[in-house]
């Protein structure tokens, strides 16, 4: 069963968080970098602590895991930070956010996206645009503008 | 390479008359009212005037007989950029010392035809 | 160099233009005989009609053309700057901003009606249109095939000095189909009373061609004035016009008269020997700069972390003139503030009137200079302030005069330096703030608690809170949904702070400080904990130890005598919740906002920064201690205080303590 609003296949990045697969649209998607220094951010809010430098500018650096309540573990030499841009509130942001693992750029069919269900679920379902299904895998489909406000 | 001075307050003018003439071989000075212009004259070599008439601080007619009175610029063209309205004014610069006219609005190839006209 | 389009800038140039002829306008209200005014208005409707038409704004040069026509009236005598036309004038300069800026939605009725309205002013009766001067009077009939001609002219004596060419004219003349020239020498004087700069020959052509009469016309058509000319057909199958003997001395229409020969530089603009220079590279430049200067802090970086002496000495050069440019950049987009104001006048003028309050403007300090950037910021909320100013702050006539006042209410619009901070103020006699409203209003918005201890200062911050309005109606004016919260964030957005200062009955005083620039500043760069962080170098006053003895025995008072007096300090590593143990020497950065000072305490010192100012994202928006982001010489990010915050934490605390010293004792 397709979900409403969305017919086209969906071009995305897999990454691995806390141990879930999760897909980010490629489309938002400007670069892959290994891991950077990071400036703490003190009273920020826990998901976005710190900043780092991208080519000059001031990047906010996003933790989903804080806001999927998962386990906080230390980088490891698969870590990465995507680079994301995207809007919020109207605005395209910079926001780079932390990856276990980054995997590859690929398609999920429509047919294979469901909307979150409203219960059984770990996470708050309003973060989560779509449920994808790939190979015997699910995958989570973040809805970014909620996850990060 | 000769030398045209542009006498005008609006930039867009100079601007247009600096395309054109530049586009066509000439090395284009600008002023932006008459007594800059007059200072622009003396101390370049100039072989034709464009001007504008109606400026603040020193207008064209002033500015025109101004420079007629330099004895390096008897003889050198000076056309002056009117609009239709200012009929008598043609009179008033011709008797100043202006050598033509150019009538505004005008196009770029306008304007190259009169200052051909003038300087060859 | 690159090529600008002329239309964009004429659009420039237009605006400015407008702007002028709205001061004149402005002006004329006042002086309405001013002759030199009318003059400077006349000239700006005449520019952006002339170049208006060059550009294709078509619409843009009718209608100017009409409001030209209108106030020529008033150039000539004619007509008085009545209130009236005043009025009508501005409303057609809207127009023409409108039509230029948005033609698209610009309503050619209007248009009309504001034209009927100016001709009604100056009296004219009914609308004349336009007076057209066709510029080519000739008639272009079909060519009959080729004809010849017998072309004779002689030039005035003094072409030559006007500079007229004559061989040019020959040459043309060639140009149109065969010719044969002959001079006529016969006016030729004898030598001795040969005047060598004068015309005295004239010439005589037998020209073969296709084109018209009207052809040969215009050869002279600069010079027809003056020379005699005849131009006759001889072959025969048409018949031959009437020879043209043109000594024209055309009575001169009783036109325009030109306007007098000002003595030179009544109000000389500041524009001698500038270049106009489109804000975006303005701009690019300053991004630029910043990549520079973040560029060369790390190649010091890496100089002093070697031990090439010349490598050294190269990165201390690159560091100066980094430094330098920097600066020169920075004064490159220094603009005088009378811009602005120049621009609430008519604000102030529409105002009064819509209120029916007199008002009266004073500026001062127009010649103050603020970035660019910080100007174009800064409109809005001035305007703000401004209307409040008007709306709430004056006294209507009748109640200002029954307070011992003049009927008209001043406000006084000032700028001027202090320090690195510029501040600009908005003030009114009026009847000032009522401190018993806002507090009602706070308690009954809920903003504070009905028994709450406020200091002046804290209650007049209460103005700035969302939807915080004490006017009792809101009025069309000030209530347009803008509050005084916008003012602040739009100003703390610009790292500035606002100040509050009112005495009843006697007015209220707006003060804006504003750094002089946004974009790149001297920075102190200190460590806290395990992080760097920079302090504006403007707002620091001084930097004194605190020794681990003072620091035990200030415990729990947090204030340090500086010289005599108290200053409050905080403590940046409990504020910034480091975790960490304080270096055994810590350091006490003595900054200041405005007239209050407070000391950060810090870990280290680490020295001074030039600092390219970022801002932090939206991500971040709800940190209030930072103003942005920096990035050093290791490509790291160092976060920057917001001293105006930071102030404002180390006040409060302040505050507190005294009353809780005040009921201890």
């Amino acid at each position: 069963m397709s979900v409403a609003g969305q017919t086209t296949d969906l071009e995305v990045l897999t990454l691995c968080l806390g141990g879930e697969v999760f897909a980010i649209e490629a489309s938002a998607v400007r670069e892959i970098l290994d891991p950077v220094p990071v400036t703490d951010v003190p009273g920020a809010r826990a998901f976005v602590s710190g900043v780092i430098n991208v080519r000059g500018k001031i990047v906010p650096l996003a933790d989903l895991r804080v806001q999927f309540q998962m386990a906080l573990t230390p980088p490891t030499l698969d870590t990465r930070i995507v680079v994301l841009e995207i809007e919020l509130d109207g605005d395209l942001t910079i926001v780079g956010i932390l990856a276990d693992k980054v995997y590859e750029v690929t398609q999920i069919a429509a047919a294979a996206l469901e909307e979150a269900p409203r219960i059984g679920m770990r996470w708050r379902p309003e973060f989560i645009r779509f449920i994808g299904k790939r190979r015997d895998e699910f995958i989570v489909v973040p809805d970014l503008n909620r996850v990060l406000n | 390479m000769k030398t045209v001075l542009s006498v005008d307050d609006s930039a867009s003018i100079r601007q247009m008359v600096k395309l054109t003439l530049a586009g066509a071989g000439y090395q284009v000075l600008e002023a932006e009212n008459g007594a800059e212009g007059l200072k622009t004259a003396q101390a370049s070599a100039v072989n034709m005037i464009v001007t504008d008439l109606n400026m603040p601080v020193m207008d064209g007619l002033s500015f025109i007989r101004e420079v007629r009175k330099l004895p390096a610029y008897k003889g050198v063209p000076i056309l002056f950029l009117t609009t239709e309205s200012d009929a008598g004014v043609k009179q008033e610069a011709k008797a100043a010392g202006a050598t033509g006219w150019i009538t505004k609005p005008f196009q770029q190839e306008q304007l190259l035809a009169v200052v051909k006209k003038v300087i060859g | 160099m690159s090529a600008v389009d002329p239309t964009e800038i004429f659009r420039q140039e237009a605006s400015e233009l407008m702007e002028q002829l709205e001061q004149a306008l402005l002006d004329l209200e006042s002086q309405p005989a001013d002759r030199d005014l009318v003059d400077t208005a006349f000239r700006a409707l005449h520019t952006i009609k002339g170049s208006g038409a060059m550009f294709g704004f078509e619409q843009v040069a009718e209608f100017t053309h009409g409001f030209e026509t209108a106030f020529d009236q008033v150039r000539k005598g004619q007509a008085s700057s009545s209130p009236a036309l005043i009025a009508a004038a501005l409303q057609a300069k809207d127009h023409i901003r409108a039509l230029i800026e948005r033609p698209e939605t610009a309503n050619p009725a209007i248009g009309e009606a504001i034209l009927t309205a100016l001709r009604q002013a100056v009296d004219t009766g009914t609308g004349q249109p336009a007076v057209q001067h066709s510029a080519s009077t000739h008639h272009d009939h079909v060519s009959p095939g080729e004809q010849s001609w017998r072309v004779r002219f002689r030039l005035h004596p003094d072409v030559l000095v006007n500079g007229t060419n004559p061989l040019l004219l020959l040459d043309e003349l060639r140009g149109l189909g065969q010719a044969t020239v002959t001079a006529l020498t016969d006016r030729l004087p004898a030598l001795e009373d040969l005047d060598a700069e004068a015309c005295h020959l004239g010439w005589e052509l037998m020209l073969s061609t296709e084109q018209p009469r009207s052809a040969i016309e215009d050869v002279f058509m600069f010079v027809s004035d003056d020379t005699e000319l005849e131009i006759e057909a001889l072959s025969t199958g048409t018949v031959a016009p009437p020879p043209v003997v043109a000594q024209v001395q055309a009575a001169m229409a009783a036109s325009i008269p030109v306007p007098e020969k000002k003595a030179v530089e009544a109000e000389a603009p500041k524009s001698a020997g500038s270049l106009r220079v489109q804000a975006e590279r303005l701009d690019e430049l300053m991004d630029r700069v910043g990549e520079l200067v973040i560029a060369q802090a790390r190649l010091s970086q890496l100089a002093w972390s070697g031990n090439d002496i010349n490598m050294k000495s190269v990165a201390e050069e690159i560091e100066r003139l980094v430094s330098e440019l920097r600066d020169t950049t920075m004064g490159i987009r220094m603009v005088p503030l009378g811009q602005l104001f120049g621009r609430f006048r008519r604000l102030i003028h529409d105002l009064s009137r819509d209120l029916g309050k007199t008002v009266e403007l004073v500026t001062s300090g127009e010649e103050t200079e603020l970035d660019k950037t910080m100007i174009e910021r800064l409109a809005d909320p001035l305007v703000h302030l401004i209307r409040n100013s008007i709306d709430h702050g004056l006294e209507m006539p009748d109640a200002r005069i029954a307070a011992g006042k003049p009927a008209a209410g001043t406000i006084r619009l000032t700028a001027r330096h202090s320090g690195a901070e510029v501040l600009v103020s908005v003030s009114d006699d009026g009847k000032g703030l009522d401190a018993a409203r806002i507090r009602a209003k706070a308690e009954e918005q809920g903003l504070i608690a009905p028994d709450a201890k406020l200091t002046d200062h804290e209650l007049h911050q209460l103005l700035f809170a969302p939807g915080f309005s004490t006017a009792k109606e809101i009025s069309a004016i000030s209530g347009r949904g803008v509050g005084m919260d916008v003012v602040k964030r739009t100003i703390e957005g610009l790292r500035g702070t606002i100040d509050i200062g009112t005495r009843p009955g006697r007015g209220t005083e707006v003060t804006l400080r504003l750094p002089l620039t946004l974009a790149i500043i001297d920075g102190l760069l200190v460590r806290i904990g395990q992080g760097r962080y920079a302090i504006p170098l403007s707002a620091v006053e001084e930097c004194v130890e605190l020794s681990a003895a003072k620091d035990e025995s200030s415990q729990g008072r947090s204030f340090l005598s500086i010289r005599g007096d108290l200053v409050p300090f905080l403590r940046l590593r409990e504020l910034l919740d480091t975790g960490t143990a304080p270096d055994p020497y810590q350091k006490v950065v003595i900054v200041s906002s405005g007239e209050t000072r407070v000391g950060l305490v810090v870990d280290q010192i680490i020295g001074n920064h030039q600092t390219v100012i970022k801002s932090l994202s939206k991500l971040h928006a709800d940190i209030e201690t930072f103003s942005g982001a920096t990035i050093l010489g290791d490509g790291t990010v160092a976060l920057i205080f917001d001293i105006g915050h930071l102030v404002e934490v180390g006040q409060a605390r302040e505050e507190r303590q005294r009353n809780q010293q005040k009921e201890a004792a």
